[in-house]
């Protein structure tokens, strides 16, 4: 196997001495689109946060293409790990085009004006996204749909090989939920990386991931395949929730009834 | 050019027609032997330090509204000011007239008064182990407090002459006579507004979120301290000269977000300019309506502060306190 782009190893964090994550390891190579399911509290969102460095310390072992994090200078690892945050219901009125913009940041030295590649990078990303024709709208006018949709534009902007997203989907109605993952996935088949998202929809991760890792109580309590997952009791006991599992009506492939 | 490009050019012209026409406003005959010596050594300092202090103070507002993502956010919110001039009412009621290195003790101890205020919110936030933005905004309002009732003991102890200078000073003030103010203000104003315009695309990222900007690459602790540092080194040197002048820094760049929009590129040398006109025209009108008395700047900037801050939280919808 070829060096993993990310691997956590014996990975714990706590606030306060409340322990969020719990000797968490696993590794995503090249081209892996990962799913990590987890219910409230799980720290599904903590995990993305440190392997970012938007929470700092723990102990263990976080490295990104085989260096710790640690060792990069802040820029450095932004150019290689692009996080996509819940997209804030409270927007600043940059425009679409500024806000993607600023995706850069990491590329560009000091006042440096932003180079024809950078142009390029925007542009590639307004329109791989469908948000082109939103450029010259600013943020506070959009709806969340389109709003998540410039997030999503913003995270590939920024040309890391690996993609966090933290619930691109969330309060998304099931059209728009199917458009942001339909694009997600094309996007990643253009562009190779790894993509790490995570979603509260247990079949979301199920028809949009190859892997599934799920959390619970800060523990990894699964990873692997999304078939593997609902074979046996292990979602049910994830969530401690009794859930029901049959075959789509149209595809047959599993899916969870809540 | 852009429609943004032209309305920062016209902010632009505005400020050099305002800062080259007010010191001519309410002169003298120019045929009057006094009208020369008052023009050049009364007018043009004061209209040259009150375009400094407004630059500053404005670029602070704008770093602190950024910072906090809080369009209410002002050099004021973090205590910054009551601090700085706790410095200089002590030094007043002191009666201390040395200066360093060319810096008066004024300005020295409004910038340690200044420098004390933040060192003290810092404090508070790091005991509670959060920079969140309603930590420091509380214990900018506990300090801010707590430094307002300083003063006011300062000025309980001192004699009626005493008691009265620190009161006039407290209201503020852009009287100079001669160059020695301007040159006093000079250096602080250029480095902290060079450090602010230099640093407008780590400022669009940090209005946007300091999660957002950290996973963009920005080295948030290294930039946090840069532009808090540069904000209350200015407030601290413009305070000590003329007094804690309110709302400038609330005002100008809330209006020139609205002219030019939130991108910091445009938004810095807007809000310099327009800060700096808007001082000098609130300063032309403390000098021009009870002529030949004159009214404290800080009562005309309070009097158009005071409605603008009430008409920002009318209009806004109730929960939003952000820039928009």
């Amino acid at each position: 196997m070829s060096e993993p782009l990310l691997e956590l190893a014996g990975f714990s964090f706590s606030i306060e001495s409340r322990a969020i994550l719990r000797d968490v390891s696993f590794r995503v190579a090249d081209l892996e689109r990962v799913a990590v399911i987890g219910p409230n509290g799980a720290g599904k969102t903590t995990l993305l946060k440190c392997v970012v460095r938007i929470l700092r310390g723990g102990r263990g072992r976080i490295a990104v293409d085989g260096r710790p994090i640690e060792e990069y200078a802040q820029a450095e690892l932004a150019r290689r790990v692009a996080y996509v945050p819940q997209a804030d219901a409270r927007p600043v009125p940059f425009t679409v085009r500024e806000f993607v913009g600023m995706a850069r940041y990491p590329h560009l030295g000091p006042l440096a004006p932003s180079r024809p590649e950078d142009e390029r990078a925007v542009a590639r990303a307004l329109e791989d996204t469908g948000t082109a024709t939103l450029a010259d709208r600013t943020m506070d006018t959009l709806s969340g749909g389109e709003r998540q949709k410039c997030f999503l534009a913003a995270g590939l902007a920024q040309e890391a090989r690996l993609l966090l997203l933290d619930e691109p989907t969330a309060f998304l109605d099931p059209a728009h939920k199917a458009e942001i993952l339909g694009t997600l996935a094309r996007v990643h088949g253009e562009r190779g990386g790894a993509v790490l998202f995570v979603t509260h929809d247990v079949n979301e991760a199920l028809a949009r991931a190859g892997r599934v890792i799920a959390l619970r109580e800060g523990a990894v309590a699964f990873d692997g395949p999304g078939e593997s997952l609902t074979a046996d009791g292990t979602l049910r006991a994830v969530y401690a929730h009794d859930f029901a599992i049959g075959p789509h009506p149209r595809t047959g492939r599993a899916v969870v009834f809540p | 050019m852009t429609r943004r490009g032209w309305v920062v050019a016209g902010i632009a012209a505005a400020a050099v027609a305002g800062a080259a026409a007010a010191p001519f406003l309410g002169i003298l005959p120019l045929s009057d032997p006094l009208s020369g010596p008052v023009l050049r050594q009364l007018r043009v300092p004061r209209a040259a330090l009150a375009f400094l202090a407004g630059t500053g103070l404005a670029l602070a507002g704008m770093t602190f509204q950024a910072m906090f993502r809080n369009a209410l956010a002002t050099p004021f919110t973090l205590g910054v000011a009551s601090g700085a001039a706790f410095g200089a009412t002590l030094s007043i009621r002191l009666g201390w007239t040395f200066s360093l290195l060319g810096v008066s003790a004024v300005s020295l101890s409004a910038f340690l008064g200044a420098l004390g205020s933040l060192l003290l919110v810092y404090g508070i936030a790091s005991a509670r182990r959060t920079f969140s933005t309603a930590v420091l905004l509380l214990s900018g309002v506990a300090v801010s407090f707590f430094f307002s009732s300083l003063i006011l003991f300062v000025q309980y102890l001192s004699d009626f002459t005493g008691s009265f200078r620190i009161l006039r000073w407290l209201m503020g003030g852009l009287d100079a006579v001669g160059y020695a103010a301007v040159l006093d203000v000079l250096p602080f104003v250029l480095s902290g507004s060079a450090v602010i315009l230099f640093f407008g695309r780590e400022l669009n990222l940090l209005a946007v979120g300091e999660d957002f900007a950290v996973s963009r690459g920005v080295d948030l602790s290294r930039v946090r301290v840069v532009l808090f540092g540069a904000s209350t080194l200015m407030v601290g040197g413009i305070v000590a000269l003329c007094g804690p002048i309110g709302f400038v820094g609330m005002m100008a760049p809330h209006i020139c977000r609205l002219l030019v929009g939130p991108e910091h590129r445009w938004l810095g040398p807007a809000t310099a300019l327009f800060g700096g006109l808007f001082l000098l025209a609130c300063d032309s009108l403390a000098r021009l309506l009870i002529a030949p008395a004159e009214i404290p700047v800080g009562v005309v900037t309070a009097l158009l502060g005071g409605p603008f801050f009430v008409w920002l939280l009318l209009r806004r919808p109730a929960g939003a306190g952000l820039l928009a």
